[in-house]
């Protein structure tokens, strides 16, 4: 930008060096990087100091330890006598089994409503609406404090269960419901859902290049979905058809048998769940609200049926709008699920409160639940990059 | 779009056959539509029902605990015993008019900076005395006023200031982070960037947790930052970083020809920033604004886990008290409605911020 032209025997070469622009970004860099890294050393050696003078030890050899404290509910192995390592390794597993299904429900939900709300019936929009102004603008952490108070308090004891249904009990102990009673036959049926699941997928690949070659068309949707029903169920009836059920049944001052919820995830996963379809919903209806209805009246007027037109026209280029932002908000949900350290169930924040008060490592405590996080985030980032770029609009 | 031919069509004629069309329209326009419309009223008839007979019907509103034991429904007395602990926390009594005052220059700060007629530079100089003033009130210390720690602020006064101090730093903050995002200096790009992207990254609880566990231990020994000044630091930073992302998805949606043309004009960049780029980036992004201060609002209630005595820790610690423990649901959704009446209010503004402005520049 330093114009050549000038007449440079009127201004001092300082002054040109100061209004220069590159010289003038070289040094703002310097400034503010030093700045940063000056900050940043200071406060690693006020740590490090504070560390030393209180006795506190440093680096990762806690993981090793024994942790000394129960966990309430777990799906790995753990037990007191298990170490750190292990018990943060619980709290994981817990925050991804409670994240994992408030995703799938808050979805479920959150498209029900946010279809909702662009319904034609106004009764139905008003209920819609109203759902999501409710639950949207009361903090998430009151809501699951509210939830958790309901079923502690609110319940009955375990004497006098709430039976709404033949096995399923409800109590200020937590839900709980019957299941199949162990049988070697679910774990191959399990192994049958997936080897059906990729049969549908290797279908799906070989009808869409029949499609390209020949043009005829192979209904794999329909076809596919049924290889995934009729797999399992196969696999079921070559066992015998197990039907024993493992009904919960009182025995002493607790429920034995069947699946218990327990009322601090049932609470957390209630609020997570009622707080976050609200902003599903409003992804969804904006998604929906984006396809203009020319489209519609195009693909009509091309001789499609409704309900391809729904599949090929209107939900590829809706999902295209909805699927950052749904993203989004599936982070939100497994970041709030944190707040679970306010109610007492053992995920991964309060799992990792428990051992930074025990052995006093806040640094690396918070260290590894933040890298945790932050790991979650990034791999679902990167992820989101390549999906915008393979969806992004092609123009030729 | 079926919606919008129905409401462009004229409705004429007498109110009743009006409202009979409407509903014909709107309502039973088909026979799946009817069914749906008879669904909607019994669901909501039997929500109401359940409602209204707790929360008015079978109510006690007296003001004695006496009187609830013959109600089967809602225990109000409640509110009536505990309304000035929730408003004001474990501040000492005698002196509650001081949070009071301070919630009164707070809300009517706020409420005066939603009129676009006194949005100019002395506002910024105003809210900044407006500050020094609510720490003074509450602290103490001068003009004979006995002084009060910051440990017993609390109730909705703790939850305002938390909330009003972190809008009033996190926007120009964000303006920072965002600016700095899109700079050309590849060392400043790389430093916003790492902050935008960790605060993003994490859960609020962690830095909450960082500003009251972590925090300390980075101090030389013998220098101590207030626990709610850490905190009130924490939700900045954490709120900015969203706030930077929204600002910066307005200013990439500027076109190019913007910025060639102040440059071609001569400006220079806190020219072209502050008089092109920025009010029109700003205008475009009021929506996302508003819910992340909603958001903001919202997560303050984040602090009962470090301890602070906001509104919801109030009503937490009044719910644990022997008289009070069954009258829980009473006691959450009475500040559920507190909050709720704040935040519908911010999206209320916003919408009619965002339709102001679009008709203030469409002509």
């Amino acid at each position: 930008m330093s114009p050549k032209h000038s007449k440079k025997s009127d201004v001092s070469p300082i002054l040109t060096l100061i209004y220069d622009k590159t010289f003038r970004s070289v040094v703002y860099q310097i400034l503010v990087f030093g700045g940063v890294f000056l900050l940043g050393w200071y406060l690693v050696s006020n740590t490090m100091a504070n560390l030393e003078a209180q006795d506190i030890a440093t680096g990762f050899g806690f993981l090793e330890r024994e942790a000394a404290f129960g966990i309430s509910e777990s799906i790995i192995a753990y037990s007191p006598a298990s170490s750190y390592g292990q018990a943060l390794l619980v709290g994981i597993t817990n925050t991804l089994k409670v994240a994992s299904i408030g995703i799938v429900l808050a979805t479920i939900l959150g498209t029900i409503i946010g279809i909702a709300t662009v319904s034609k019936n106004w009764l139905l929009r008003f209920m819609g609406v109203t759902y999501i102004e409710t639950f949207r603008n009361i903090p998430v952490l009151l809501q699951l404090i509210f939830w958790y108070a309901l079923i502690n308090r609110g319940l009955p004891n375990i004497r006098s269960a709430l039976n709404p249904i033949e096995g399923v009990f409800l109590s200020n102990r937590g839900l709980y419901i019957p299941v199949m009673a162990d049988h070697p036959a679910w774990s191959w049926v399990g192994a049958g859902f997936i080897v059906g699941i990729i049969g549908a997928i290797a279908l799906r690949k070989w009808s869409l290049k029949r499609l390209e070659a020949t043009g005829h068309i192979f209904p794999h949707l329909s076809v596919g979905l049924g290889i995934i029903v009729v797999v399992p169920f196969l696999v079921w009836l070559v066992f015998g058809a197990p039907m024993e059920l493992n009904v919960p049944a009182i025995q002493g001052f607790n429920f034995q048998g069947g699946a218990r919820m327990s009322p601090e995830f049932t609470a957390l996963l209630l609020g997570l769940t009622l707080y976050t379809t609200t902003y599903i919903a409003e992804v969804v209806r904006s998604g929906i609200q984006s396809v203009p209805y020319g489209q519609t009246e195009a693909a009509t007027s091309l001789g499609l049926r409704s309900t391809w037109i729904m599949r090929l026209i209107v939900l590829p280029q809706a999902l295209r709008v909805i699927i950052p932002p749904l993203t989004n908000q599936y982070l939100n949900l497994t970041k709030n699920s944190s707040l679970a350290v306010a109610i007492g169930y053992p995920d991964l924040v309060s799992v990792s409160n428990t051992t930074m008060n025990q052995t006093g490592q806040a640094v690396e405590g918070v260290a590894i639940f933040m890298t945790v996080y932050l790991s979650i985030s990034l791999l679902v980032s990167f992820f989101m990059n390549w999906y915008n770029k393979r969806m992004s609009l092609v123009e030729r | 779009m079926t919606e919008t031919t129905n409401r462009a069509r004229p409705i004429s004629g007498p109110v009743l056959n009006r409202s009979l069309r409407w509903m014909k329209e709107n309502l039973f326009s088909t026979p799946l539509n009817t069914v749906i419309t008879l669904l909607c009223v019994y669901i909501i008839w039997s929500v109401l029902e359940v409602l209204v007979s707790w929360a008015v019907v079978n109510a006690s509103f007296g003001a004695a605990k006496e009187a609830c034991e013959a109600a089967t429904g809602a225990c109000w007395a409640y509110v009536h015993d505990m309304w000035r602990f929730l408003l004001f926390g474990t501040f000492p009594a005698d002196q509650h008019w001081r949070p009071l005052l301070a919630m009164v220059m707070l809300t009517s700060g706020m409420l005066l900076s939603m009129n676009r007629r006194f949005w100019s530079p002395w506002l910024a100089v105003a809210w900044i005395v407006g500050f020094i003033a609510v720490y003074f009130v509450l602290r103490g210390g001068v003009l004979g006023l006995p002084p009060v720690r910051t440990a017993q602020w609390g109730g909705l006064t703790l939850t305002l200031v938390l909330a009003v101090v972190g809008i009033a730093f996190a926007a120009p903050l964000a303006l920072l982070l965002a600016l700095g995002r899109r700079s050309e200096m590849p060392l400043i790009k790389v430093v916003c960037i790492v902050i935008i992207e960790v605060f993003r990254g994490v859960p609020l609880i962690s830095v909450l947790f960082m500003a009251s566990v972590m925090f300390p231990l980075f101090l030389p020994e013998g220098v101590s930052i207030d626990v709610l000044l850490r905190a009130q630091i924490g939700i900045i930073f954490f709120q900015a970083a969203y706030l930077a992302e929204v600002f910066r998805g307005g200013m990439q949606a500027i076109p190019k020809g913007q910025y060639e043309a102040a440059d071609s004009l001569g400006l220079n960049y806190w020219q072209k920033t502050f008089k092109i780029i920025l009010p029109q980036a700003l205008r475009l992004v009021i929506p996302p604004t508003m819910s992340t201060f909603i958001s903001l609002f919202k997560d303050t209630s984040l602090v009962v886990i470090i301890g602070l005595f906001d509104l919801l820790a109030a009503t937490r610690a009044a719910v644990n008290d022997p008289m009070w423990r069954q009258q829980f649901i009473e006691a959450y959704l009475f500040i559920a409605l507190i909050y709720f009446c704040f935040c519908f209010f911010m999206s209320r503004y916003s919408a009619y911020l965002d339709n102001d402005l679009k008709k203030s520049t469409s002509h």
